[in-house]
């Protein structure tokens, strides 16, 4: 009896092993010129009847893979480049773009539409190696509830956060490992200017955002690993910050964030709990192309094409939580009343940061953490 | 022996030996001048330092706390030992994301120390120490409570018969048995502790550093493939010696000790000291284990409406945009993922068990050389290197090596089970091989005199004796799978994420019903192991080895 329950248990082990052989020849398909390949990170996320109707129309099946958080799916699909795991990528920001363009990950193709998309959002205008899809504002997100309780009026721009009246209430994130914490640094050096890497004599005096970072430093401002730990374990002003009675009413999130706590909220508030202070906003585009050696050249063109199209540009907003690039694309009511886009964001050209990425990230670094 | 070797070779060393390649190698030469230069920095010195300290103080802290529970556990009989068995592993098993949430509610602001002594810890390093305390805790009370509760009582008794005071007896006769588990335990807490990654990342805030994170820091965002390089030969380097090392306690553990059946040796506690010390060690338990997971009950439940079952409900509907699917349907992929990895885990693990097993009993009846048992002593460690190798670096290295056909893996899902595998055949090796090695080569070769086919003795003679060792070496593989993060989230996959990844997805967004539901994920998540290991507990063997 014993024997014989051991036995079953045995093939039913081999059983499995001999499926997941299986398993693995029938999940492929990058080659099938009837698939076409996406590859992303974790955020991607897309209606099923949108994606179900460009299947449709255009006779694609859509293969997505998700290849983790921004920076390592981007770094992911530089080391494949050669024998790339889709056809197209999407989720490449401005922060990390001339990483991706200098190793050649893309090839060239101005996707049908590209016309129609807002002109400060088009780059590499003589080659097309990538097509804008989507922004957003990385901003200081406050906690209503906080500013209302002390009768304080909430911060506005980058000069009120070093005020002595907003001490110690700014949770921001690692700007060496999390993408909002990069928007950041890079939002008060475009603000504010380089002041000159720590060797040069006349960093001590130069001001810049080094001089602003410090002074930052002094009004007591938080620096935690990611975005989650921030913005769920040390800002008020979330819902899970509430139950973690979190003390940190300002956090570095999303223009976007207050819309989802509104709609990720039952019942669903009248106001947003959170608010976003406008003059502290670094504009993020994210950009997707086609991959160079490509299998599905076609397929990917054609999903590039949907990528901007109208119908996938108004499903964008509620999905991703990022605003639409097209001109004519709907922004949902909720964007509109609680977190609509800054004004007037601070930008800077891919190439700057490109040149001075990793530079001001080192020194960020000696500066605030150590 | 030849299946367990091509999987490692295939899975395992070609892999991350083609990332570290890439990282080392431009145009074609090979540049070690890289490892020189990259140790000369003060910030990697400082990450090696600190990765050190951090790993030697928590294996001190976790022994001091866990010791006394492993005597508790060996030596008293009381209510609800199983389940308290069952519980205090569960935390060894949960995705890092999870617990590290969790864990701020007993170490930072609000805490339970801020609220009665105003202490808060959390971006300090005791907030680190004590996490790994929290996940390291079962590994000493299994190992060391493991032996200690078949060592026979009367030795000491009879020492103190003999005049020993009690602390003698215990120092002259106990420790001595029971060092080499200790000792075996402590290896396994600092390797454990060494390669910590998701606790120092998450408590640690960005000013600690370890090795395992530097690595990911340096693959996964600043992409200087070089650096990662040497920091991963480092720690492989580092990981070896410490196997190494265990390897040579755990034959030191295995010279014969006379061992009795553990439930002779466990009683009632009684007096008011071993109330106490019982009282002690549950309240420790408490504190330090049940607490945070308590917390993540709590917070599953506290929905705006008032305590319920909203977030759970929630969980159910397919509307949130997040995913294609209902996350709670990240229940169903992460049995079927944990069952492939299991089935995996557990032919491989038990082949290789069987190979390491095999040569011994030979050599015992042909006095062969050391050699052979030295080699074979050198594949026992081999299989646990995975456990010391950066997922980062793994996943990674899938990426790169096995891109071509007949080996083009990279976005099949078999890809993710092969990866949870890899992390779960050590603790099958290490829950078969004592089990084997007690079996008797004589009652086999009785069996073959007797006219058994070679089959027919595996299944008449093996078979029956290790078939509960191999239902258990299959449960842990798959409470591993199940709560793996790292290779899985390095892995890339169509939509169908694994619990611990969605709850990640779901924390990793604004929203109260986003991160409501994140708790309620892992609450369940909770369940499912602290089931299967509550399983486990039913059918344990008296010589299960050491998980």
């Amino acid at each position: 009896m014993i024997i014989k329950r051991t036995t079953t248990a045995v093939v039913i082990g081999l059983g499995l092993v001999t499926l997941s052989a299986c398993g693995s020849s029938d999940s492929g398909g990058a080659g099938d010129s009837k698939t076409v390949t996406l590859v992303s990170h974790d955020s991607w996320a897309v209606s099923k009847s949108v994606l179900a109707d460009f299947e449709k129309r255009s006779g694609y099946k859509v293969r997505v893979l998700k290849d983790g958080d921004a920076g390592q799916a981007v770094n992911k699909a530089i080391l494949t480049k050669d024998n790339p795991q889709g056809d197209v990528f999407f989720g490449v920001d401005n922060t990390l773009l001339s990483r991706a363009l200098d190793n050649g990950l893309f090839q060239s193709y101005e996707a049908k539409g590209s016309d129609q998309i807002v002109q400060q959002y088009r780059i590499d205008q003589d080659r097309h190696r990538v097509t804008p899809i989507d922004s957003g504002d990385i901003c200081v997100n406050y906690d209503k509830a906080y500013f209302s309780k002390h009768k304080l009026a909430p911060p506005a721009s980058f000069d009120d956060l070093i005020k002595p009246a907003y001490k110690n209430l700014l949770v921001t994130e690692n700007a060496g490992t999390s993408s909002p914490g990069l928007g950041f640094l890079l939002g008060t050096a475009a603000k504010y200017g380089d002041g000159g890497t720590s060797r040069s004599s006349e960093a001590e005096s130069g001001g810049g955002w080094q001089d602003y970072w410090k002074k930052l430093k002094a009004n007591g401002v938080k620096v935690v690993d990611g975005w989650e730990q921030a913005y769920n374990d040390e800002f008020s002003g979330s819902a899970g910050g509430k139950k973690a009675k979190a003390d940190r009413p300002l956090v570095v999130s999303y223009a976007s964030s207050p819309p989802a706590e509104v709609i990720y909220a039952d019942p669903k508030p009248t106001t947003a709990p959170t608010g976003v202070a406008s003059g502290t906003c670094f504009r993020q585009v994210e950009y997707a192309g086609l991959l160079s050696n490509a299998k599905n050249t076609k397929g990917g063109k054609a999903l590039l094409d949907f990528l901007i199209s109208g119908e996938f540009q108004d499903d964008m907003p509620l999905n991703m939580f990022v605003y639409p690039v097209r001109e004519s694309a709907q922004v949902p009511e909720e964007f509109v009343k609680f977190g609509p886009q800054a004004k007037n964001p601070e930008t800077l050209a891919p190439a700057k940061i490109a040149d001075n990425r990793d530079q001001w990230v080192k020194s960020w670094t000696s500066l605030v953490l150590k | 022996m030849a299946l367990p070797v091509a999987f490692f070779a295939v899975f395992f060393a070609y892999p991350v030996a083609a990332i570290v390649a890439r990282g080392l190698k431009t145009d074609g030469v090979w540049r070690f001048g890289r490892i020189g230069e990259v140790l000369a920095q003060s910030d990697i010195r400082h990450v090696l330092w600190f990765t050190t300290w951090q790993a030697l103080a928590s294996t001190a802290l976790t022994l001091l706390i866990a010791l006394p529970g492993a005597y508790v556990f060996a030596r008293f009989d009381f209510r609800g030992k199983q389940v308290l068995r069952a519980v205090v592993t569960v935390p060894f098993v949960l995705p890092t994301v999870v617990v590290g949430t969790a864990f701020l509610a007993l170490v930072g602001r609000g805490g339970l120390l801020d609220q009665l002594w105003g202490v808060r810890l959390d971006t300090t390093v005791w907030a680190i120490l004590l996490a790994h305390v929290f996940f390291n805790y079962a590994v000493v009370v299994r190992t060391v409570g493991g032996l200690w509760s078949q060592l026979d009582p009367r030795q000491e008794e009879a020492a103190r018969m003999l005049g020993a005071s009690r602390f003698a007896a215990w120092r002259k006769v106990t420790l001595p048995a029971l060092s080499p588990a200790v000792a075996a335990a402590a290896l396994m807490v600092f390797l454990f502790t060494f390669t910590s990654f998701g606790v120092v990342q998450i408590l640690g805030g960005p000013t600690f550093s370890t090795l395992e994170v530097e690595i990911y820091r340096q693959t996964s965002e600043i992409f200087d493939l070089a650096t990662a390089a040497v920091l991963t030969i480092v720690q492989f380097v580092a990981v070896g010696a410490i196997l190494a090392v265990h390897a040579w306690t755990v034959r030191r553990r295995e010279t014969a000790l006379r061992l009795v059946a553990p439930e002779t040796t466990a009683r009632r506690p009684r007096g008011a000291g071993q109330w106490a010390l019982l009282g002690g060690v549950l309240a420790s338990i408490l504190v330090l284990l049940v607490l945070p997971l308590g917390v993540l009950v709590q917070r599953s439940l506290d929905a705006p409406g008032g305590y319920g079952f909203a977030y759970y409900k929630a969980l159910t509907s397919a509307d949130s945009g997040i995913f294609l699917v209902a996350p709670i349907a990240a229940i169903g992929n992460s049995l079927e993922y944990a069952l492939a990895a299991t089935a995996i885990a557990v032919v491989i693990g038990a082949l290789a068990a069987a190979a390491l097993t095999l040569p011994e009993s030979r050599l015992r009846s042909t006095g062969g050389t050391s050699m052979t048992g030295r080699l074979v002593r050198g594949f026992d460690a081999l299989l646990m290197l995975p456990l010391g190798v950066s997922a980062v670096t793994v996943g990674f290295g899938f990426l790169i090596a096995l891109d071509e056909p007949p080996l083009d893996l990279r976005s099949s899902w078999i890809l993710v089970p092969l990866a949870q595998a890899l992390v779960g055949v050590p603790f099958v090796v290490r829950t078969m091989l004592p089990v084997l090695r007690a079996v008797d080569g004589r009652l086999r070769e009785a069996a073959a005199v007797l006219g058994a086919s070679p089959w027919r003795v595996w299944r008449e003679v093996d078979l029956p004796m290790v078939r509960r060792a191999l239902l258990i070496a299959a449960g842990f593989a798959f409470a591993v799978s199940l709560g793996e993060f790292g290779a899985t989230v390095f892995i890339a996959r169509p939509d169908n994420p694994t619990l611990p990844v969605a709850v990640a997805r779901l924390l990793g967004r604004a929203g109260d019903l986003n991160y409501g539901q994140a708790m309620a994920l892992s609450t369940i998540l909770m369940v499912v192991c602290a089931v299967a290991l509550l399983l486990l507990e039913r059918i344990r063997t008296d010589r299960t080895g050491e998980f």
